[in-house]
């Protein structure tokens, strides 16, 4: 008996695509002619606030005039240093955005071209990143790391986060699957513990409990502090993630690596964490995503990373205080822009496979 | 020795080890902070429960006194994040069925539409879109003399929802209407600029993921099952409710048990819109207390008992779906 299969249709170029997809019964046609014309009628609205007749000039008077029926762009023109780059002293601008720059490079060929030594080269570049921010060395001045702020800010958080992250969470995923009861609890406990809390209170613990924690006179700056919350939080996770990729590699690999007379830690090296990786790296990417966005809140324990720069740069200014909207939609595409092209990268994963063991 | 006693005397080593370090870590972290307490000279222990909090709380279910003592506080604390979380996951699992849906339509405007606002929404992080919304509540309404109006009673402006409640008088039902009363409204119940926020901000972010939940679900269900269900000569409606949709839910079930515990612990970030949830209650009472030991505890336990009430409700209804 043969089922008959739904004919595939080529593109919105025939008719027939037409008909299947927008006009198919009476009542989706119906909600085709709706939904054009809410689309018409919004899309409009939306380019004439943000386009027609919006102000575009820093001009804080001209975007009082317009009372929200513009957007106030000027809003961005007048503050948009501030917003990116937070309270970094202004006449040495030209040093986070070098590091920005380095960062976003660096990402987009780690994610476009993965081949050579990437290692090494985020190895240079957090180095270099880290000089530049911070100064101190070849005669650039010093910025105490309560200074850093905005964008860069947002990526040294959430790579430093990931990197960090992932050992343990490696560390953490093999003790899960130990075969040892002790260790395997001690895993399990961690990684559902902190799964269960929000990750507001893990960046509590850091800024209010890790000085507590230390030694008499041994202190941590506030950015090492919250970047241990993040790690700590990020990791749980992470371990989640690399089990899932363990326990898909076959039982016969362990095996073999047996076979051959390898002992544990070789094994894993090896030949299991290889195949496990590349298996989990759409997930992966999924948390580090995840990670991009919860760096947003650290603005709570008052680290001004991009979210909190744009409070910190409107909030004080009662000229540009009324356009926060505009602040929010333009931090929001940053976010989007990171976001949506690591989504899609991670696609590409999926559909193609990466040499990682040589 | 044989090589099967050698092995079980090395898991042994090994997790005595295991134990050992991190009992020795922990004995240095306790040390350490009875020590640091006690130089700062900040007393420890939870008898700070029953003093008088310094502060009371403007948006509340239960009524709590000015000065009442702490442990008051962070109940009304409690309470008001779940009174912002609960109504979240049915409006979330509301508009995010509706989406995941939409996402399958045969319409490609609607399927895209749908598409683009779960793009947009899970891209930009839950805490700017809060602030957001908070902005648009409190910034750009107009203020509560112009509220804007829908229909007799609902009045909406910079300070709020105000709406009709049922309320019991002399034995019989009535509703109370929030009236115009001078520059303000008065009557009514109404909910906060604060708590709209919240809820708006975690419900279309965290329908997003949901409607990814639901796609996946419903793909999942063979196509077989729908053929043989034309088969069977059901119509795509009666297809629909009695074949695809009772397959599908059990395999969004535990995925959604799991956008529900992060909408609860998502709810923690109300902290940033002044929203009087358990973490911000907790905040305010660690910065006038100092006890920071006892409080960030305190949030950690009531997460975990929230998280592990979830996911245990959540099962038994599993269990429950899966009889039928």
């Amino acid at each position: 008996m043969a089922i008959a299969r739904k004919t595939v249709v080529a593109g919105p170029t025939s008719l027939a695509w037409w008909r299947e997809n927008l006009f198919p019964d009476r009542g989706n046609s119906l909600l085709t002619l709706l939904i054009v014309a809410a689309l018409v009628w919004g899309l409009s609205r939306i380019f004439d606030w943000a386009l027609i007749s919006a102000q575009f000039r820093p001009d804080a008077e001209a975007c009082r005039a317009l009372a929200h029926a513009g957007a106030c762009w000027g809003v961005i023109a007048e503050k948009h240093v501030q917003i990116l780059f937070g309270r970094y002293p202004y006449e040495e601008m030209w040093r986070p955005l070098t590091a920005t720059l380095l960062l976003l490079a660096l990402l987009a060929l780690t994610f476009l071209r993965p081949r050579g030594r990437l290692a090494a080269a985020w190895v240079l570049a957090a180095a270099v990143v880290l000089t530049l921010m911070g100064g101190g060395l070849f005669g650039l001045s010093q910025v105490g790391p309560e200074r850093w702020g905005g964008l860069p800010l947002t990526l040294l958080l959430s790579l430093g986060g990931m990197a960090g992250a992932l050992p343990l969470g490696v560390l953490l995923a093999l003790g899960r699957r130990s075969e040892l009861p002790a260790v395997r609890a001690v895993a399990s406990i961690y990684i559902e513990l902190v799964r269960g809390v929000p990750l507001v209170s893990l960046l509590f613990l850091a800024s209010f409990l890790l000085p507590l924690f230390l030694p008499q006179g041994m202190g941590l700056g506030v950015l090492a502090r919250v970047l241990i919350g993040l790690i700590l939080f990020a990791a749980a996770y992470l371990a989640e993630v690399v089990r899932g990729g363990l326990q898909a590699v076959s039982e016969t690999q362990r095996l073999a690596a047996a076979a051959l007379g390898l002992g544990y830690w070789q094994t894993q090296r090896w030949v299991i964490l290889p195949q496990a990786l590349h298996l989990a790296l759409p997930a992966l990417m999924n948390s580090f995503i995840a990670t991009i966005k919860e760096t947003s809140v650290v603005t709570v324990v008052s680290l001004y990373e991009l979210t909190g720069a744009l409070s910190l740069a409107l909030s004080g200014d009662a000229d540009w205080r009324p356009f926060f909207l505009e602040g929010y939609l333009f931090i929001a595409a940053i976010y989007w822009l990171i976001c949506f092209s690591l989504s899609r990268a991670s696609l590409r994963f999926e559909t193609r496979a990466i040499p990682l063991a040589r | 020795m044989s090589s099967a006693a050698k092995r079980r005397r090395r898991a042994l080593i090994y997790q005595l080890l295991t134990v050992a370090v991190l009992a020795a870590a922990l004995t240095v972290l306790v040390r350490n902070t009875a020590q640091n307490l006690r130089l700062r000279g900040i007393p420890s222990g939870f008898d700070f429960l029953f003093q008088g909090a310094g502060f009371d709380i403007g948006d509340s279910l239960i009524a709590v006194a000015a000065g009442a003592p702490y442990w008051q506080a962070l109940l009304v604390g409690l309470v008001n994040t779940l009174r912002v979380a609960l109504p979240a996951i049915v409006l979330t699992t509301l508009l995010g069925t509706a989406l995941g849906l939409g996402r399958l339509s045969r319409n490609f405007l609607l399927r895209s539409f749908c598409g683009a606002y779960v793009e947009a929404f899970r891209n930009i992080p839950l805490l700017l879109q809060l602030l957001a919304w908070y902005f648009v509540l409190t910034d750009l309404l107009p203020p509560m003399e112009d509220a804007w109006r829908a229909g007799e009673a609902i009045f909406l402006s910079k300070s709020g929802l105000a709406f009709p409640v049922p309320v019991v008088q002399g034995g019989k039902w009535m509703l109370d209407l929030p009236r115009r009363e001078g520059l303000g409204i008065s009557g009514g119940g109404t909910l906060t600029p604060e708590f709209l926020a919240v809820l708006l901000g975690l419900v279309f972010y965290s329908a997003a993921y949901f409607a990814e939940t639901v796609r996946a679900g419903f793909n999942a269900v063979p196509l077989a099952q729908k053929q043989a269900a034309a088969t069977l000569g059901l119509t795509r409606s009666q297809a629909l409710v009695s074949v695809t949709l009772p397959q599908a839910l059990r395999l969004i079930m535990p995925p959604a048990t799991n956008q529900y515990l992060s909408l609860i612990k998502n709810s923690s970030l109300a902290i940033a819109v002044g929203y009087p949830d358990l973490v911000s209650v907790a905040n305010t009472t660690l910065n006038q207390t100092g006890r920071a030991v006892e409080c960030v505890s305190l949030i950690m336990l009531v997460y975990l008992c929230l998280s592990l009430a979830t996911s245990l409700l959540m099962h038994w209804f599993e269990r429950r779906m899966a009889w039928r």
